[in-house]
């Protein structure tokens, strides 16, 4: 009898193997490695496919480690598209990736692009300060996000130190206010006591549950969290025009050299462009991000994207300067 | 030993070694990595925040090996060796942990614990302690690994001869002193034994130390990753944990060498009597009661919170059956790989002991306190390059799983074999039995619960996976641990509640099938 149970058990599991293993090539379905959730964005694969007729295979995972894994992979990916959740982890595989046609990136304003363009942003998030509108009214907000050092926001705020977004908006900071003023911001949040997270979405928390007045977040968590906590008391609230706290990003998405099937890739990024595709972060996506196609506007309730000034920097440039970046959070002693 | 210094059949000593080597896969990568960097690697490696890394990794294993054993040692004697009230329910209770992986467990003891977590709100009360950082990531990581201890500890008890008890107790040595000098010294190999494992355990962990905020080795290896894209450090860094994981391994054969016992009259051994609890009853149950309530109702009870959340705000309950029959597919497949290619490893290491045997099983640890995600991106490496066919195949996942659990099936089937004299063995062949017919007639059915046992504890710890599950699945291959990452990812518990639940569900089975299956051994004196 269990002889027969472990066979069973055995034949299903090598059945199981069969379907498993999907099949590869140039005339099989196109490959995408998304950094983005598929909570988030499996809609936008299946209107794709609807759109075009190409199938469409997505291996999801998180944007760095799928950078890692591409980079390992070498010019033995099977990655056709790499859509992913910010510029830093395309910007680490940039050598991988070939430029896009001219008509598809033209369709994004050229800050929120690669310089040679071989990504293009998809979609965009701005840097914002949550806060717990139970304890802090809108007047009591800080207009720059270098007043959190004043000894009023000790022990007050959060932030996610080892998180790309973080560390894109530090950037940002020594882009536009050289690495002295943001060393010093670093250390007067050491030294006010700012509590540190993995991510974005326990930040969030944290302000909802009143463990902390602020934090440091990209816009969209806020809509994430109150999806979980309905009647969360948070509001997002956005620095002054220049401020490096309301850095602009995006997620974007680029094609691998190596790809057999790049006619489709290229479809598919254009589509990531089309009216279809950015009308679904407005009106589908629980996510609540920004389009970056002129002309569609953002979701109800979000300050329009040229109404916000962020620091003047250039995303690409993000790649190359997050080495600096970590070493001085390293130096100021947020990183081990 | 009778047969030490017997030289093996070369067929075994090549497929071991072979075993041994793709084991070792992961480590080339390391090393090629290192050597790509040059210079840079050296840099890292005497920076002194690696030095303070170090220093946190080991304060963090020696905490959680040391918690391990107080809880499971005492309850493992509790529940074997004495007439403790439902001692049957307890001994189910106190493993069932082991199904729960230890992200989960991290998040619903921060879910519970933390400010303004469920146990304020109770509470009713201001401030409570911060649950992150040290103390945070030991309660994570013991409710995950305490078990092996527990199960290997509960078996050494339950097979101890009790004759060594008796003579002792006939000398005139009082209970406790007994229970110190003979009891706690006889079982010492098996705790050992489970206390590398939970040691491998914790120094490869990452979903623990990042949720709970630890700057332990393997978080720092993830930062290189993640936030560097920088591989030459990140490999220095998992080096060292491939050092230290060779402290760890000598510290165990210390102590598993020192004060071994054989039982040396013929025959079964008999079960011990029950020693009789008294008065002692009941802070025994409270003890047994405290245990399963922080390790086992509170993890299960917050997830059932955070569903019932779900369901309240009106989130669309979907059970994820196709995760479900993925995850038991893939981890049946890895228990039965892992331990077919840990057997001839285990036969070379005690039927023909000497340095060859030695070095292989030693060798076969050595990649085990690797995170996940240096395994998987070793494997990407390798197959994408040399072995594409099998690349992103449910093949080269199982291969992962079996890498990254090969000492799980090797400890069953140690305990196993440890058991079958090989004098039974010689006897067979004595009467004219082959070799090979020796090994299906005698070898393995004697062997059975120390396999099954090996298997099982994959099979568990294959369901939990995830950093490797994320990258070397085939594509669209989703499992419940995938799901549960992807909502968490998100901060959407109510929806991680149901894969979680479901892992918990589908895993516990298993469990009780090693329970019954060691059960029944016992009892036929076996």
């Amino acid at each position: 009898m269990r002889t027969i149970a472990v066979a069973a058990a055995v034949v299903g599991a090598l059945a199981l193997a069969g379907c498993g293993g999907g099949g590869r090539g140039s005339d099989g379905p196109l490959t995408v490695y998304s950094g983005r959730e598929e909570e988030l964005v499996a809609p936008l694969f299946e209107k794709f496919t609807d759109a075009t007729g190409i199938d469409v295979e997505v291996r999801y995972g998180d944007s760095a480690e799928l950078a890692a894994t591409i980079a390992e992979e070498g010019s033995n990916s099977p990655a056709d598209v790499f859509f992913a959740q910010d510029p830093g982890s395309l910007g680490a595989v940039d050598a991988q990736l070939e430029a896009l046609p001219s008509e598809t990136l033209d369709r994004v304003s050229a800050r929120f692009r690669d310089a040679e363009g071989r990504w293009v942003g998809t979609s965009g998030r701005t840097r914002v300060l949550v806060y717990n509108t139970g304890q802090l009214s809108q007047d009591e907000l800080p207009a720059s996000v270098l007043q959190l050092t004043e000894p009023a926001w000790k022990n007050r705020v959060g932030i996610a130190p080892t998180n790309a977004s973080f560390q894109a908006f530090v950037t940002a900071m020594r882009l536009s206010l050289g690495d002295e003023k943001t060393e010093a911001w670093l250390e007067g949040m050491k030294a006010n006591d700012a509590k540190t997270y993995e991510k974005n979405t326990p930040i969030v928390e944290a302000v909802a549950s009143g463990e902390i007045d602020v934090g440091l977040v990209n816009h969209y968590y806020l809509s994430l969290v109150k999806e979980e906590q309905p009647d969360a008391p948070i509001a997002n609230h956005l620095f002054e025009a220049g401020d490096p706290g309301s850095l602009v990003s995006v997620a974007g998405a680029g094609v691998l050299s190596s790809s057999d099937q790049t006619e489709d890739a290229e479809r598919f990024v254009e589509f990531l462009l089309s009216e279809e595709a950015q009308q679904f972060y407005v009106d589908e996506a629980e996510e609540n991000e920004y389009p970056l196609v002129a002309g569609i506007d953002p979701p109800a309730g979000l300050v329009p994207l040229d109404e916000i000034h962020g620091p003047d920097v250039e995303l690409t440039a993000f790649g190359a300067e997050l080495s600096s970046t970590v070493e001085l959070l390293r130096k100021t002693g947020w990183l081990s | 030993m009778a047969t030490a210094g017997r030289r093996p059949p070369p067929a075994l000593a090549l497929l071991a070694g072979a075993v041994v080597a793709l084991l070792l896969l992961p480590l080339a990568y390391l090393v090629i990595r290192v050597a790509d960097g040059g210079g840079r690697a050296l840099d890292v490696l005497w920076d002194r925040s690696t030095l303070q890394l170090v220093v946190n990794t080991v304060l963090l294993v020696a905490g959680v090996v040391v918690a391990a054993i107080v809880v499971a040692v005492p309850t493992a004697w509790l529940v074997t060796r004495t007439d403790l009230p439902g001692r049957r329910v307890w001994a189910v209770a106190a493993t069932l942990p082991l199904v729960i992986p230890s992200y989960v467990a991290a998040f619903c003891l921060l879910g519970f614990f933390s400010e303004r977590g469920l146990l304020q709100q109770a509470l009713g009360v201001d401030r409570l302690p911060d649950p992150t950082g040290y103390w945070g990531a030991v309660a994570a990581l013991t409710l995950s690994t305490y078990p092996y201890v527990f199960l290997l500890a509960q078996a050494a008890l339950r097979d101890l001869d009790p004759a060594l008890e008796e003579a002792a107790r006939g000398l005139g040595v009082s209970r406790l002193r007994v229970l110190a000098r003979v009891t706690l010294p006889a079982i010492r190999p098996s705790v050992a034994l489970g206390s590398l494992l939970v040691a491998l355990y914790v120094l490869s962990d990452f979903g623990v130390v990042s949720l709970m905020r630890y700057d332990s080795l393997t978080r720092a290896i993830y930062v290189q990753y993640k936030s560097l894209f920088d591989r030459t450090p990140a490999a220095v860094l998992a080096l060292v944990l491939v050092g230290l994981t060779a402290i760890a391994l000598v510290f165990e054969l210390r102590a598993r060498t020192r004060g071994r016992l054989w039982r040396t009259g013929p025959g079964a051994a008999r079960r011990a009597r029950p020693v009789e609890l008294g008065a002692a009853r009941w802070p025994a149950v409270a003890w047994c009661g405290l245990v399963t309530g922080l390790f086992l109702v509170l993890p299960a009870g917050v997830l059932l919170y955070w569903l019932g959340r779900g369901i309240s705000n009106d989130r669309r309950v979907v059970v994820p059956w196709d995760e479900a029959a993925h995850s038991l597919g893939a981890s049946a497949l890895a228990a039965l790989v892992t331990v077919a290619a840990a057997i001839p490893v285990a036969v070379l290491v005690h039927r023909y002991p000497g340095p060859l045997a030695r070095v292989l099983e030693r060798l076969s640890y050595a990649g085990n306190a690797l995170p996940g995600l240096v395994i998987a991106l070793s494997l990407v490496f390798f197959a994408a390059r040399y072995a594409s066919p099998v690349y992103q195949t449910l093949g080269l996942l199982v291969f992962a799983y079996a890498v990254r659990f090969f000492p799980l099936a090797l400890s069953g089937l140690d305990t196993g074999l440890a058991r079958v004299s090989p004098r039974v063995e010689e006897a067979a062949r004595g009467l004219g039995r082959g070799p090979l017919a020796t090994a299906w007639l005698v070898t393995v059915p004697l062997v059975r619960s120390g396999a099954l046992a090996g298997a099982a504890l994959v099979f568990l710890s294959a369901m939990k996976e995830l950093p490797a599950t994320i990258i070397l699945r085939p594509i669209g291959f989703d499992t419940l641990a995938t799901e549960i990452w992807g909502a968490t990812q998100v901060g959407a518990y109510s929806k991680a509640a149901i894969p979680a639940l479901l892992l918990i569900v589908l895993s516990a089975p298993v469990l009780w099938l090693v329970h019954r299956d060691s059960g029944r051994l016992a009892e036929s004196g076996g």
